[in-house]
């Protein structure tokens, strides 16, 4: 079931975040993931930063242990890779806003950069603790993204959080969709605001998962299981979910507070 | 259309299509979404007196489309916090069989006793779990300690108790009998088969915990073996579990003499699906062989009197 790889190439993104590289072929579409074993260690889903090529990429924040040992990893390394899992963003908007906080750019970018291909106009409004850690900035400017930015500190950007970006933005242009990745506080805002105003947002989400198959439960969020009726949620069936933006589950499966 | 209802161990089911426990059953929105979906009932997670997060990952292998391999390491939310769980399910209307696991007789009479007062019809009892003591060696393989088991549970609730078999012994239906001697209502068999699997370039167990079971069509004819032999040694009922795929496979089950059907690793390859296609080709397959109620085909492939 699955392929073990060598890692090719470790980018560091920003001081917390890097990406890795690897070999992989199976075909996969922005907002679908990965399950990455590492070897003797963990194996835990990891959306593809770069899923549209035969060289595939994630891009890792610290976040935890298992995060923090990632990022030890060197070119030459085994990783064992299996999927793609879950669902993809639809492609067809014209014009749309990708709403990005914490390590969420990884799955935006790739996103966006397919929707810029297929000739959409991009805006994104990205967040960070500080200037430094505003992850795929150039990327979003390459393709041709509009990008406004908010840090925490102020150092660059906008002073404040990325959701009050995306308000101003909002209210200012008209957009056929919104797209946002982050902490789940903070894209339940993203949520009220874009559908308040009468635009389609989706969300990537995530949960602790096991089997990444449909399976065993630890990924439900209400009906759905984030593997395999996402990552990719849209606004109508988050908002109905009694959890979204406050409870996920743990390894036992009990209930706990974000 | 063929009836498919059953009774089993008391408990009227709407079709013989158990969800088995370990899938979809942590939280009750699921194990409501599988009763929406056409489950005839549903059990539970096996669920032990404290939270158990369950091995680290990789915790699954499949192997293409007979086979998964699984030690997720029994996680569960433990008695205290899921009684919320069921009450979802219950909301839904949903045939609720609650599932526990414990190291000792005793244990498992006080966590059934808990499970009982949740709502469910019925425990199954989970004796393919490690010994609290030991390590490895599952606490339902010995007929003695089965047969204490069961009774220690049957003497702490009214409702039905059904023991479910390991099949990693030499005589799975010694098992059963202890079982039946002990006062259960009825028997599921098998539980997965004791296996591993290896990768070769990295000279290690593919899954963290190393040995797992092994569960899918692999194991069907080992299921319906265990079945074939239990149904000859005990009167209680028996329910069928181990690579029911579809309508053959579980009629194949009810044949060797089981009265009731549990599905699990049909529902990585098919969806929760499969619960409303298997009733449609079921009754389809029944009337194509001119059987008009399926409780008639219990049992009928052995030449008993």
């Amino acid at each position: 079931m699955r392929t073990i790889v060598r890692v090719t190439d470790r980018i560091l993104e920003t001081p917390s975040t890097v990406t890795l590289r690897f070999p992989y072929e199976p075909r996969a579409e922005p907002g679908q993931f990965v399950m990455v074993w590492i070897p003797g260690d963990d194996e835990l889903p990891m959306s593809l930063s770069y899923p549209s090529t035969a060289s595939k990429g994630i891009t890792v924040k610290v976040m935890g242990d298992t995060s923090r040992r990632i990022q030890t990893i060197q070119p030459g390394a085994f990783l064992g890779i299996r999927g793609p899992y879950g669902n993809r963003f639809d492609l067809r908007p014209r014009r749309i806003l990708v709403v990005g906080g914490g390590s969420g750019a990884a799955v935006l970018a790739p996103a966006a950069e397919a929707a810029r291909v297929l000739g959409a106009s991009v805006v994104v409004a990205l967040g960070a603790t500080r200037s430094s850690e505003l992850l795929f900035r150039d990327r979003f400017i390459a393709m041709g993204a509009r990008v406004e930015v908010a840090t925490d500190d102020g150092s660059e950007g906008e002073h404040g959080f990325v959701t009050a970006v995306a308000d101003r933005v909002l209210a200012g242009e008209a957009f056929d969709a919104v797209w946002t990745c982050g902490p789940e506080v903070m894209m339940r805002k993203v949520v009220d605001s874009a559908t308040m105003r009468g635009v389609p947002v989706y969300c990537s989400m995530e949960r602790h998962m096991k089997c990444a198959l449909g399976l065993c439960d630890a990924c439900a969020i209400g009906p759905y299981h984030v593997c395999i009726d996402g990552p990719v949620f849209p606004a109508d069936r988050v908002r109905s979910l009694p959890d979204f933006g406050a409870f996920h589950r743990d390894p036992s499966g009990r209930r706990v507070k974000f | 259309m063929a009836d498919l209802s059953v009774r089993c161990a008391g408990v009227p089911l709407r079709n013989p299509f158990l969800l088995a426990s370990g899938i979809w059953g942590e939280s009750g929105d699921s194990l409501a979404g599988a009763w929406r979906a056409g489950a005839g009932g549903v059990i539970t997670k096996s669920i032990g007196s404290a939270p158990r997060p369950g091995y680290p990952n990789p915790t699954v292998e499949t192997y293409e489309r007979w086979g998964l391999l699984n030690a997720m390491g029994l996680p569960n939310p433990g008695i205290d916090e899921y009684p919320t769980e069921i009450e979802a399910a219950r909301r839904a209307g949903a045939t609720i069989i609650g599932s526990v696991f414990g190291g000792s007789a005793e244990e498992f009479a006080t966590l059934a006793h808990r499970m009982a007062t949740t709502g469910v019809v019925a425990i199954e009892l989970n004796l393919s779990c490690p010994h609290a003591e030991g390590f490895g060696t599952e606490v339902g393989s010995d007929p003695g300690e089965v047969e204490e088991i069961v009774r220690s549970v049957v003497a702490r609730v009214k409702l039905p108790v059904i023991a479910k078999i390991t099949p990693n012994t030499s005589d799975p239906a010694a098992l059963a009998a202890a079982a039946e001697h002990g006062g259960a209502a009825a028997i599921s068999a098998i539980n997965t088969l004791r296996a591993l699997a290896i990768d070769v370039r990295l000279r290690r167990p593919v899954l963290s915990h190393g040995i797992g079971g092994l569960s899918g069509s692999a194991i069907k004819p080992v299921g319906l073996a265990c079945v074939w032999q239990i149904y000859e040694q005990v009167s209680i009922p028996v329910i069928g579990v181990g690579g029911i795929m579809n309508a053959e496979d579980a009629l194949e089950y009810v044949m060797a003499g089981a009265r009731a059907l549990e599905i699990g690793t049909a529902i990585t390859f098919g969806g929760i699906g499969v619960f409303a296609r298997l009733a449609h080709d079921l009754s389809a397959l029944l009337d194509d062989l001119g059987i008009s109620r399926l409780e008639e085909a219990v049992g009928v492939a052995h030449s008993k009197p």
